[in-house]
């Protein structure tokens, strides 16, 4: 799909826009155990929580990004008039969002789960959750995004209307850790957000196309 | 054949118009005029299908647009106020973007002929940014070249060009009327395209 290849292309242009996303994450996991003290007990029970919330405070940052560009140099007017299906075009767009933002947050959280003295074991389980929790993330921060769309502080308007929204993706994702760590069986979890990924997959794209279509009105 | 019927637009609770009708043949030329604010630009969109019209009908062939979504957009194509272009592309990977988006893909080859047919020769590898705003008109304009869509839908084609570029354009839109295509723009320049049929659309 070329606007799969066009927004990876746009991003390797503007670098600083996905290297900001990386670094707010860096940054807000590496804050707790330097703000709460080297109690290992006490960092290896919040680790799942905190860079699971860290990941969607980091996806969502970038989500203005996702339409407003294109909608502010008449890209996105041409995308509504193809003659090919608009929700899959929102589908790519949202593919390259998660290869761009999500990628990079899951290849980072094994590092950074170190830092909270997490077992072998639990560092695969949270990365494993987030490699199918990430891309749930691009998929409901599109509608938001395609809501606020040309809004007057639609940067925060978003967070309000997205941020419920992926409470179900953080509640299993942080718990397949948990679980894990606890020794119980934490595949059902997972198995979870693979569902919500597939039924995010589905109607996401399809619901973002109808948003944008009555934004650009 | 394109037909507007009883259109009527309104914006908040200012009515711009109503009782809009027209029809364009192949090789037509309707052109739309009025004066700034009498809703030139809302037609055009909502004659592209980006908007709908508070009353009446716009039909292709004998089809409302409102029923037809992707074959409409294949047989269409629009150049509006924004450009369309990325800035952060250069000249041909714009073209052969936004040309790919329209239903046409076109290899590095193609996409080059048309840019210097359109006077971007050399300026293929430059990104768009660095461009003078007729230089960025002329490469929204390029895809008209390589698009070949019965129905063009331009507002404004001529803002920003220099005298030579609105030749070029004028040739561009009298070669497609010709060969049966159909165009409707707007502009306030005074240019003399000559066509099978011509309509003035007066917008008070």
């Amino acid at each position: 799909m070329w606007i799969i290849k066009r927004d990876l292309l746009l991003a390797v242009r503007r670098q600083s826009d996905v290297l900001t996303t990386l670094f707010f994450f860096i940054i807000v996991v590496s804050l707790f155990p330097l703000s709460v003290g080297p109690e290992m007990n006490m960092l290896r029970t919040m680790a799942p929580g905190v860079v699971w919330v860290a990941a969607l405070l980091a996806s969502m940052l970038s989500l203005g990004r996702m339409f407003s560009n294109d909608y502010l140099d008449g890209t996105l007017e041409q995308m509504l008039l193809s003659p090919q299906s608009l929700s899959l075009l929102v589908l790519g767009k949202a593919f390259a969002h998660w290869l761009v933002t999500g990628v990079p947050l899951v290849l980072m959280a094994p590092v950074l789960g170190i830092q909270y003295d997490l077992p072998a074991e639990a560092l695969l389980v949270l990365t494993s959750a987030l490699l199918l929790g990430t891309p749930v993330l691009s998929l409901i921060g599109a509608i938001g995004a395609a809501l606020t769309l040309g809004l007057r502080g639609g940067g925060v308007l978003v967070s309000l209307l997205v941020l419920p929204l992926y409470i179900p993706v953080l509640i299993f994702g942080s718990g397949a850790v948990e679980a894990n760590m606890s020794g119980v069986e934490f595949s059902a979890h997972l198995s979870l957000i693979g569902a919500f990924l597939l039924v995010t997959a589905v109607f996401a794209p399809w619901a973002a196309a109808w948003s944008l279509r009555v934004s650009l009105e | 054949m394109l037909q507007g019927i009883n259109l009527a637009c309104v914006r908040g609770d200012r009515e711009l118009f109503r009782d809009v009708n027209f029809s364009l043949k192949a090789g037509g030329l309707m052109q739309v005029r009025g004066p700034n604010g009498s809703g030139k630009t809302s037609l055009l969109r909502m004659l592209c299908g980006l908007s709908n019209p508070a009353a009446g009908e716009i039909r292709w062939g004998d089809v409302s647009i409102r029923d037809m979504d992707g074959e409409y957009y294949a047989a269409m194509t629009y150049i509006g106020h924004l450009s369309g272009t990325k800035d952060d592309l250069t000249v041909l990977e714009n073209l052969r973007i936004s040309s790919a988006l329209a239903g046409f893909e076109i290899g590095a080859g193609q996409a080059k002929e048309a840019l210097s047919h359109i006077g971007l020769r050399g300026r293929e590898a430059l990104p768009v940014k660095v461009l003078s705003q007729g230089q960025r008109r002329r490469v929204a304009l390029a895809r008209l070249l390589v698009c070949k869509t019965p129905l063009w839908i331009l507002d404004e084609p001529l803002v920003a060009l220099d005298v030579s570029a609105v030749k070029l354009i004028q040739e561009l839109l009298e070669r497609h009327l010709q060969e049966g295509g159909m165009v409707v723009m707007t502009t306030h320049q005074e240019i003399e395209i000559t066509a099978a049929s011509t309509t003035q659309l007066h917008l008070a």
